[in-house]
């Protein structure tokens, strides 16, 4: 029995189907990272693990608890399962430390006193500490994307999903919130990320999934998919990456 | 990519002609004698003005002091028409001796000081025809409207009944919020099981929307005690006119909040559920706080609405100030009285309308920096 197991899911958006029998699994303390062309459904699978969006057919399973379907809490299973967006999503009116204290106190009804510890402590190690009053729209981009993934490490979760975390951010600040999911992944959390970061996948995975077709078309250890892969159709990807200059 | 040769552009080089200024001597002219024609006119209705004073019983230096400052005021219009022939005429001067920047620096100077004289001069014309209206016809309009001694007279009356109006839209107002929030709340319930609710929330919002505030003031007001349930028939007049207002603009405020409810964006939503947070927690820490941020303008042009509609309630027999002053109208068969109400209406609104004007400037500058 693996950690989080993928079984075979259907999801479609209307006529549109992104899922057609998708399976993949990830163990505990596995960094796996899922590449694809745009809209090969990576922002979606996250999204169905995490209960955001439904699926048709198939299952997911969390430590073998099936997480989809009639009768799943989703409220408590996404205590267990953090997400990270692309788009950061910090709430615009709360400052950074109350971004970080509404879950806690709200969800795990966490005393005050103990989650601004805790809070504190979290926002120290990413060197924010100084910002834990300002409001989001005074931080940089990497500041807000960082402060997100310390908003969701504090419900303590047992995975994180992370969606192209890095994707809107200016050049010169995606590695500080790098360095942050490496320093992660050192610690043995488990997670999954959606990616165009080949360079970093290939630093910290554990296991590259390539998605095409509504399926996970080539999988396996970083070295493989980057170095050798065996499908025509990831070649094909590799090689546009590789011409733009982001490998 | 690269090749050794340069290549010929094949664009053909083009040089640009400099623009002659134009000349501004005309206009300024034609600025001087417009600000000279509005003189004459302000010193023309002057001598009107001082004949109506005596006529209504109210000269005294007072008045005639104010007129003349007024009349004298209208000279300044002169400034701006001498200083653009002056800019004119420099600019002239400069053409001729070749200087074609400075002729230009000064002719755009000529110009700007024209469209000044003419900008204040129209702004002088159409208050100089405001007071001949009132004061043709042997002052009709002016007796008719502003008859001083009757407005002093009934000012009291007016302004104590003004309370009634001040009473009713303040309460009404708060119910209002916490009625339009709950309407919207469920107009917006998700999901299959909630469409029952959602429905009859959308047809409560469709009927007091179509319906004229007047007509369900009149059906509460004169309805209710017809019906003879017990607390509710017993309930006074000023009550009746709440419950109107409030059900008329419950139905405005619900649309109001849901719109700001539907105007934050669904990654939020994404966001906050993501964190485990449930539907009701989402809307109650993360969705209302930043809706209610953005829906205070809208909100208070709704506010100005009801108190003015206010007014309306004198269809029920409430004595609010229009009722009272329609009564000292009748009295006296002359409106100064229904003057005073306006006046009174539109001095508590025009702080709230600059306010809103200032909330939606400090929104769309947020945004601006935002976007």
């Amino acid at each position: 029995m693996s950690f989080l197991e993928i079984v075979n899911i259907e999801k479609r958006f209307g006529p549109h189907q992104i899922f057609d029998g998708l399976s993949m699994s990830v163990e505990e303390h596995q960094v796996v990272c899922l590449i694809g062309p745009s809209g090969c459904g990576k922002s979606t699978l996250l999204r169905c693990i995490n209960g955001l969006e439904q699926i048709q057919g198939g299952e997911i399973r969390l430590h073998g608890d099936r997480v989809t379907g009639p009768g799943v809490d989703v409220n408590t299973l996404r205590r267990d399962v953090g997400i990270v967006f692309q788009s950061y999503n910090l709430f615009p009116h709360m400052s950074v430390m109350e971004n970080v204290l509404l879950a806690p106190l709200k969800v795990l009804k966490m005393d005050r006193a103990e989650a601004e510890t805790r809070a504190m402590a979290l926002l120290k190690r990413i060197g924010l500490e100084a910002k834990a009053k300002e409001y989001p729209d005074r931080l940089s981009g990497g500041q807000q994307q960082r402060v997100a993934i310390v908003r969701a490490l504090a419900m303590d979760p047992l995975v994180m999903l992370l969606d192209e975390i890095t994707s809107a951010l200016d050049p010169e600040l995606v590695s500080e919130v790098l360095n942050i999911v490496r320093d992660l992944a050192k610690e043995g959390m488990t997670m999954l990320l959606a990616t165009h970061e080949m360079g970093f996948a290939r630093d910290v995975a554990s296991k590259v999934c390539f998605l095409h077709g509504g399926k996970v078309h080539e999988e396996g250890p970083p070295e493989q998919i980057f170095g050798n892969p065996q499908q025509e159709r990831t070649r094909a990807f590799l090689k546009r990456i590789i011409e733009a200059g982001r490998l | 990519m690269s090749s050794d040769t340069v290549q010929e552009p094949i664009r053909p080089t083009r040089r640009r002609i400099a623009t002659p200024p134009k000349d501004a001597v005309t206009w300024a002219t034609v600025a001087l004698a417009g600000a000279l024609a509005v003189i004459a006119a302000t010193w023309w209705l002057r001598s009107i003005l001082l004949g109506v004073l005596v006529d209504l019983q109210v000269s005294g230096t007072l008045g005639e002091t104010i007129l003349l400052i007024c009349s004298i005021a209208s000279l300044a219009l002169l400034l701006p028409a001498y200083r653009a022939l002056q800019a004119a005429k420099r600019g002239c001067a400069a053409r001729l001796n070749g200087d074609i920047i400075a002729a230009r620096v000064q002719g755009a100077a000529a110009r700007t000081w024209c469209w000044y004289t003419f900008g204040y001069a129209v702004a002088v014309l159409l208050v100089l025809a405001i007071a001949l209206f009132i004061v043709l016809n042997d002052v009709a309009v002016g007796r008719t409207f502003f008859f001083l001694p009757l407005i002093f007279d009934s000012f009291g009356l007016v302004f104590d009944a003004f309370w009634v109006n001040v009473f009713i839209f303040c309460v009404a107002e708060i119910f209002v919020l916490i009625w339009g929030l709950v309407v919207a709340i469920a107009r917006l319930i998700p999901g299959e099981p909630g469409r029952p609710i959602r429905m009859i929330a959308t047809a409560y919002i469709d009927v007091f929307r179509g319906l004229p505030a007047i007509i369900s003031i009149y059906l509460v007001g004169f309805g209710l005690p017809l019906t003879g349930l017990p607390i509710i028939r017993d309930f006074p007049l000023e009550w009746y006119a709440i419950l109107a207002l409030t059900l008329t603009y419950g139905a405005y405020v619900a649309e109001v909040y849901r719109s700001g409810i539907e105007s934050i964006h669904q990654s939020q939503t994404a966001a906050a559920r993501s964190l485990g947070l449930s539907y009701a927690q989402t809307l109650r820490y993360v969705v209302i706080p930043q809706a209610v941020r953005r829906i205070i303008p809208p909100l208070l042009n709704d506010f100005i609405s009801l108190q003015k509609d206010t007014a309306l309630v004198n269809v029920i027999g409430a004595i609010d100030a229009f009722n009272q002053a329609k009564i000292v109208a009748s009295n006296h068969f002359n409106l100064s009285s229904v003057t005073t109400v306006a006046f009174l209406f539109v001095v508590i609104t025009i702080p709230q309308a600059r306010f809103v004007d200032r909330m939606i400037e400090r929104d769309q500058r947020r945004t601006r920096a935002a976007g």
